[in-house]
């Protein structure tokens, strides 16, 4: 536990010194809210202001993007030697892979916050009570700890940092076939099935439910099932991958 | 404690896939003493340092590190080493000092207990002034050093350099040699790897020559030296007939030969008296030899005394090692100082 933690300060400290990819994690997710608010916007008709219909699917771009980020800390990591040092040190693959997870909590946790404030700035005005938010923490929170995990997982498979960098492409992608910036009726029907049984799904509908005072209906549930399968696979699956890269 | 072996392996067998990287090797190594393992790119080194240091089984044999089995006692044997591998096992992006702070907190040292180490270590290895700036700016030598530091925060009782000074300028790797020697006053075991003749010359109280995953030779580095001369006499022959005539009459004493170049290449202790007997034996007419030099003994003067075959070639059966291509090439450079002759 004290390696884990010894390692998260030290991964970030290595992000902070990478800030081109933090901001990169912020500024994007913050530009696509600005081109879909200011020129997708209008033309799509959601029952809503746009802006408060497009945030939640925002927030969860954001934590998706940045958490994908992990991949390429790990790869890192993997690629140089230093691996084999905390090895030779007797610190295996659990400690070393929960302190880039830590830290990418730690990360995203500040930028979402930011993109939340930045959205405030634009006009969003959510009807949650504190309760609601809580509970939308606790949901963006689990996302990005599964999502962390899960990256890191294609962290020990990549063998380079740009093959790498190809999960945070997925991640960026993933949210564009979901209710994130369009109602899913208005798909395409072939397009149905995947968009509204995909993770991100329930996820996106969990939190508008929560922060524009909605029924939520099953989707808290099925995000919390969709968040715990994932971080419990991941968790089984980096602890086989970590030893199978370094046999 | 003090008599059994640092380190003793025998039989440690490795293959990757169809590749037979370690083929049965034995090795004891003395309490507070440096050993080091001298071979070319592929011969093994590298894969008998990381079943050594626990971060590969063997497949075969058995080792104990610091009186530890390197399998079943894995955890004891990681506690009581360090290793300092080919890569700089150090983060770019952090201080040097934060660096070593950070391998103080994982080899459990409190606070202010690793930023004390952190401090000595820097000092002891030249690095205070570039302790607060990140390892990104520090020059080759520099980074080693640090390295090797990184290495030593946990006072290890054994010590793995996996070929500390390849890539390094001369003077760089003059520093590092210093370094190295200095370790051992401190008590500690030093097992490290090298392509280089002269460094196993430097560094080590004895020396074990690897190829093909096999230990060829081993002993200290005199007793080698002998075996392989220590010198060698070059002759660049007048004509293809002048070089056909000298290599019949050397035959096994031959080093080196390269009839593109009309040079063939025999062992000498590189004094006047051997060269000049050894040249009137050779060319007694005077007409034969055109110009000679004589060279201090290469890695592959060794090699080809002891395996009959060149450090550079033939030997390549590890696929394991493939990052250090380029270490040989520099080797053969910078490995052998020219004395030329008239």
């Amino acid at each position: 536990m004290s390696d884990a933690i010894v390692l998260t300060g030290r991964t970030i400290r290595l992000s902070r010194r990478n800030l081109d990819a933090v901001l990169t994690a912020m500024l994007l997710p913050i530009m696509l809210m600005l081109v879909f608010v200011y020129f997708f916007g209008g033309a799509i008709h959601t029952g809503t202001e746009y802006v408060t219909y497009v945030v939640p699917g925002v927030m969860l771009l954001c934590a998706g993007f940045g958490s994908a980020n992990t991949a390429v800390t790990v790869t890192n990591d993997m690629a140089g030697g230093i691996i084999d040092r905390f090895r030779s040190l007797d610190i295996g693959g659990t400690p070393i892979l929960a302190g880039h997870v830590a830290a990418s909590v730690l990360r995203n946790t500040v930028a979402t916050a930011i993109v939340f404030g930045v959205a405030f700035l634009i006009g969003f005005r959510p009807d949650a009570g504190p309760l609601d938010w809580l509970a939308v923490a606790g949901i963006l929170l689990m996302f990005i700890l599964a999502i962390s995990w899960l990256s890191a997982c294609f962290g020990l498979i990549a063998r380079s940092p740009e093959a790498a960098g190809g999960f945070t492409f997925l991640m960026m992608f993933l949210p564009y076939p979901s209710s994130a910036f369009v109602p899913i009726d208005t798909m395409p029907g072939w397009l149905h099935g995947f968009a509204e049984h995909q993770p991100v799904t329930p996820v996106i509908e969990a939190l508008r439910g929560l922060l524009l005072d909605r029924p939520v209906g099953d989707s808290a549930w099925q995000a919390l099932v969709w968040c715990g399968g994932i971080l419990a696979v991941a968790t089984g699956l980096s602890g086989v991958l970590f030893r199978r890269r370094t046999a | 404690m003090a008599h059994r072996p640092a380190i003793e392996a025998s039989g440690l067998e490795k293959s990757y896939g169809a590749v037979k990287v370690l083929g049965g090797v034995d090795l004891s190594v003395p309490p507070g003493s440096v050993f080091a393992l001298l071979g070319p790119n592929g011969a093994g080194k590298t894969t008998t340092v990381r079943i050594l240091a626990t971060l590969t089984p063997p497949d075969a044999g058995r080792a104990r590190v610091a009186g530890f089995d390197v399998v079943a006692e894995r955890r004891r044997v990681r506690r009581a080493i360090s290793l300092t591998g080919q890569y700089a096992a150090v983060d770019e992006t952090q201080t040097g000092e934060e660096n070593l702070r950070m391998m103080g907190r994982l080899t459990r040292l409190g606070r202010a207990e690793a930023r004390a180490r952190a401090h000595e270590l820097l000092e002891r290895f030249d690095l205070t002034g570039a302790a607060r700036r990140t390892v990104g700016t520090y020059s080759g030598g520099m980074r080693r050093r640090l390295d090797l530091a990184a290495g030593l925060v946990g006072h290890p009782e054994v010590i793995f350099l996996d070929e500390p000074t390849t890539g390094l300028d001369p003077r760089s790797r003059q520093a590092m040699w210093e370094v190295v020697k200095g370790l051992v006053t401190d008590g500690v075991t030093v097992f490290l790897t090298t392509q280089y003749l002269e460094e196993a010359d430097q560094l080590a109280d004895r020396v074990a020559v690897v190829d093909g995953g096999r230990v060829v030779a081993e002993g200290t580095p005199a007793e080698l030296k002998e075996r392989v001369a220590g010198q060698r006499l070059d002759l660049v022959l007048g004509d293809i007939a002048g070089y056909q005539s000298v290599a019949r009459h050397l035959g096994v004493r031959l080093v080196r030969s390269d009839a593109d170049r009309l040079t063939l290449g025999v062992a000498t202790d590189g004094s006047a008296a051997q060269v000049r007997a050894l040249l009137d034996e050779i060319d007694p007419e005077r007409r034969a030899v055109d110009r000679f030099t004589v060279h201090s003994a290469t890695l592959d003067d060794v090699f080809m005394a002891l395996t009959g075959h060149g450090a550079g070639s033939g030997s390549r059966n590890g696929g394991g090692e493939g990052g250090t291509a380029t270490g040989g090439a520099t080797g053969e450079k910078t490995g052998e100082k020219e004395t030329a002759g008239v």
